[in-house]
């Protein structure tokens, strides 16, 4: 019997249609446009200027506070304009637009594909070397990896989740990544395990990738303490708390964190990026990106460099055809649908989803039924239809009370709806009114 | 057999004494003495409870006009002067006449100025519409035109121009509660001073971005040049964050400004067509 997490989950199909594509080096492109914001937290400081010549990983904003990440340049060139350019999240931010010129990489970047197994760093140098490299969590958050480095006092770390999951449908980037640079995900578990002092990690990977978890489980036996979890698939399983009680069998209670269960928990790209930046010197200036759709021609796993625009690699998978309805950034259940195809992929991009017409638009609003499948499915144990309701008529104390603040926005309520209401969009608004009224009290 | 009866009726009549002494107590006991007069000012109030004056309901209003001794800050907006007046006689207090205001929605973008950028298949809510991205257009400070504020208004007085997706307000019908502005995520709604027949002459346009930008988004969009405010005679307007607005307290309705708009970004409602400069005549047609 394999493990999952009891509470909620739905089964998608999984149509992984790139999954047997290995990843694929996308040309750099004229122009990228980097966004100074691309993690939670505060934006980072500029530290460039228009005119300015940079190379292949040098620093051009640095982090602004705790949880805010560096921000590096991922070409070679000239520093355009310093402009708010519309991001995947739809609004204008702050950016940084480059003209590329060659591909001049900094010195201290080790650009060689050979392993180093060897850990010279002590904990603090590679909690140092993380931050520096502006490492985020690459699984859609964009947490600052070094803010969940560093553990609050009185609480200790156990254990460390590796997540492998990729419980959203069309995604194969992890999948790809867990196949094609597993020697360096496991060094990246043992600098990480260093670094927290822990002797214990757990790979979650769910069974639709068996070729994964037999590489990963027989290169682990070197490593001692590393074990690979396999899991059943269910969406949303590789949300933190839900992975954790996949694994862990341990309930992380609401409003608490996972360090509360003496567990850390990392995306498989965000470790491979901690190999990279620790053992390479290299900050994050690429990650791997799935674009992938059923019209596309070519969908593939690419490597790309931050700040790439989308068309680039659109027209790599193939291009757009007629057919397509909506360009997703991210999976099709929390993914985002992007206003133009010429926004930058940032950190946090882990796929770009053309999803044709017929399967994209959103079906008419009918009246509740009270069937309660939004209830059942829910894996955090809300109602969201009452959370809906309650949002439309503005009643927000009452919001607080049934715990909106603990959604996870895994949109399984509103994939599930029979009467397709849009539960999750009201959540989400009643949510972040709750939180800016908590966040007001305590002030 | 009749002792039964005799039996009950006494219990009952003992419990319901009893009773009756618990209730007379508790009710002394919790006695909330009140002035007959709010009971009066509620019924002369136009019991719409919008919270339109500020306060939580009509009967709140009233308890602060009963209560205290200057009124003169207090107002219903759906009553006006005359139901103001009327508290006032009754009560004995003087209250000034305030002049009426209307709900003005201060966004000329429909279609063919505006052109759609992209297609909106989320939640129909302007406040999620909002929070999601920048908007279905290329300005990220105009009307959403998914009807928030028509759902908020208990008068009836807004609806959506299905030609234009802009919202319209009848200006018989609006109350001007303010019910609508604290509706609106955008800000574009605003109470202006009402003018005789009706007539206005306001910025549509909230846009607050440069003037190229403004401009490459809207083609009635305001830039922000400041030709209004220089040939304003009475100095009713101001330039602020590339945005002009006119101070309708300070307006005196003389049209110069209307002429020298280049984008037609300022409107004139309800005004007798002019013969020489017939530029905005277009705008007043689509608008009104």
């Amino acid at each position: 019997m394999l493990k999952t997490f009891p509470k909620g989950g739905v089964h998608l199909t999984d149509n992984k249609i790139t999954a047997g594509k290995p990843i694929d080096n996308l040309p750099v492109p004229p122009t990228v446009t980097i966004p100074v914001s691309q993690h939670a937290g505060a934006p980072a400081e500029v530290l460039v200027q228009v005119g300015d010549k940079v190379k292949v990983g040098q620093l051009l904003a640095q982090s602004a506070g705790f949880i805010s990440g560096n921000i590096h340049s991922s070409v070679s060139g000239t520093v355009k304009k310093i402009e708010p350019a519309t991001d995947s999240s739809g609004f204008k931010k702050p950016a940084i637009i480059i003209d590329v010129e060659g591909d001049e990489w900094l010195e201290t970047i080790d650009r060689s594909e050979t392993l180093i197994t060897e850990i010279k760093a002590s904990p603090e140098e590679i909690i140092q070397k993380i931050k520096a490299a502006g490492l985020v969590g690459l699984g859609g958050a964009a947490f600052p990896a070094h803010v969940k480095l560093s553990i609050p006092e009185g609480k200790k770390a156990e254990c460390l989740v590796i997540n492998g999951v990729e419980c959203e449908p069309y995604l194969t980037c992890d999948h790809r990544l867990m196949l094609e640079k597993s020697e360096e995900i496991l060094v990246g578990i043992a600098l990480l395990m260093e670094a927290l002092n822990v002797d214990k990690t757990f790979i979650g990977i769910e069974k639709n990738k068996p070729d994964a978890i037999e590489k990963l489980s027989v290169l682990a036996k070197d490593y001692p303490g590393v074990s690979v979890v396999p899991l059943k698939e269910k969406y949303p399983q590789g949300s933190e708390k839900q992975l954790l009680r996949a694994t862990l069998g341990r309930e992380v209670p609401a409003g608490a964190l996972p360090i509360d269960l003496g567990a850390v928990v990392f995306n498989v790209g965000s470790i491979f990026a901690v190999y990279e930046a620790v053992q390479k010197n290299k900050p994050l200036i690429e990650r791997v990106v799935t674009v992938t759709g059923k019209t596309l021609s070519n969908p593939s796993n690419f490597k790309v460099r931050i700040g790439t625009p989308v068309i680039n690699l659109l027209e790599a998978a193939g291009g757009v055809t007629e057919e397509a309805g909506k360009i997703l950034s991210g999976g099709p259940m929390m993914g985002r649908a992007l206003t133009n195809t010429n926004v930058p992929i940032v950190k946090g991009s882990s796929g770009i989803l053309v999803l044709p017409d017929t399967e994209s638009k959103r079906r008419p609003v009918e009246s509740c039924i009270r069937c309660g499948k939004c209830v059942s499915i829910c894996c955090m144990g809300l109602e969201p239809f009452l959370l809906m309701a309650l949002t439309e008529r503005n009643l927000t104390e009452r919001l607080e009370k049934e715990k909106v603040t603990n959604c996870i926005e895994c949109g399984s309520c509103s994939y599930t709806c029979p009467s397709s209401r849009p539960l999750l969009d009201y959540i989400r608004q009643g949510k972040s009114t709750v939180n800016n009224i908590i966040r007001a009290r305590k002030k | 057999m009749y002792s039964i009866i005799a039996y009950s009726f006494i219990s009952m009549a003992g419990i319901g004494g009893l009773l009756a002494i618990v209730l007379y107590i508790v009710s002394q006991k919790f006695k909330v003495i009140e002035d007959p007069m709010i009971d009066e000012v509620v019924a002369i109030l136009p019991q719409a409870n919008c919270g339109g004056c500020g306060f939580a309901g009509c009967r709140a209003l009233s308890e602060a006009c009963v209560s205290r001794d200057d009124i003169s800050q207090l107002y219903c907006p759906v009553g006006g002067n005359s139901v103001m007046a009327e508290i006032a006689e009754l009560l004995g207090k003087t209250i000034p006449e305030k002049d009426p205001m209307v709900a003005v929605i201060r966004c000329n973008g429909h279609h063919s100025n505006r052109p759609r950028t992209n297609q909106y298949d989320g939640a129909a809510s302007c406040k999620i519409k909002n929070t999601l991205y920048t908007g279905d257009t290329g300005c990220a400070h105009g009307c959403l035109g998914e009807g928030d504020c028509v759902k908020v208004c208990n008068f009836g007085a807004i609806s959506i121009n299905p030609e234009t997706s802009l919202p319209v307000v009848d200006d018989n019908a609006c109350a001007a509660c303010g019910a609508c502005v604290k509706a609106c995520p955008r800000n574009v709604i605003e109470l202006r001073k009402k003018s005789a027949k009706d007539r206005k002459i306001y910025v549509s346009c909230v846009n607050r971005e440069k003037g190229t930008v403004a401009r490459k988004s809207c083609t009635v969009a305001c830039i922000g040049c400041g030709k209004c405010a220089k040939n304003c005679p009475h100095e009713a307007i101001s330039i602020e964050n590339n945005l002009a607005y006119i101070d309708s307290e300070k307006c005196k309705l003389c049209r110069k400004c209307v002429g020298e708009c280049p984008t037609g970004a300022i409107l004139e409602i309800n005004f007798p067509v002019r013969k020489a400069t017939p530029v905005t005549s277009e705008n007043e047609v689509l608008a009104s």
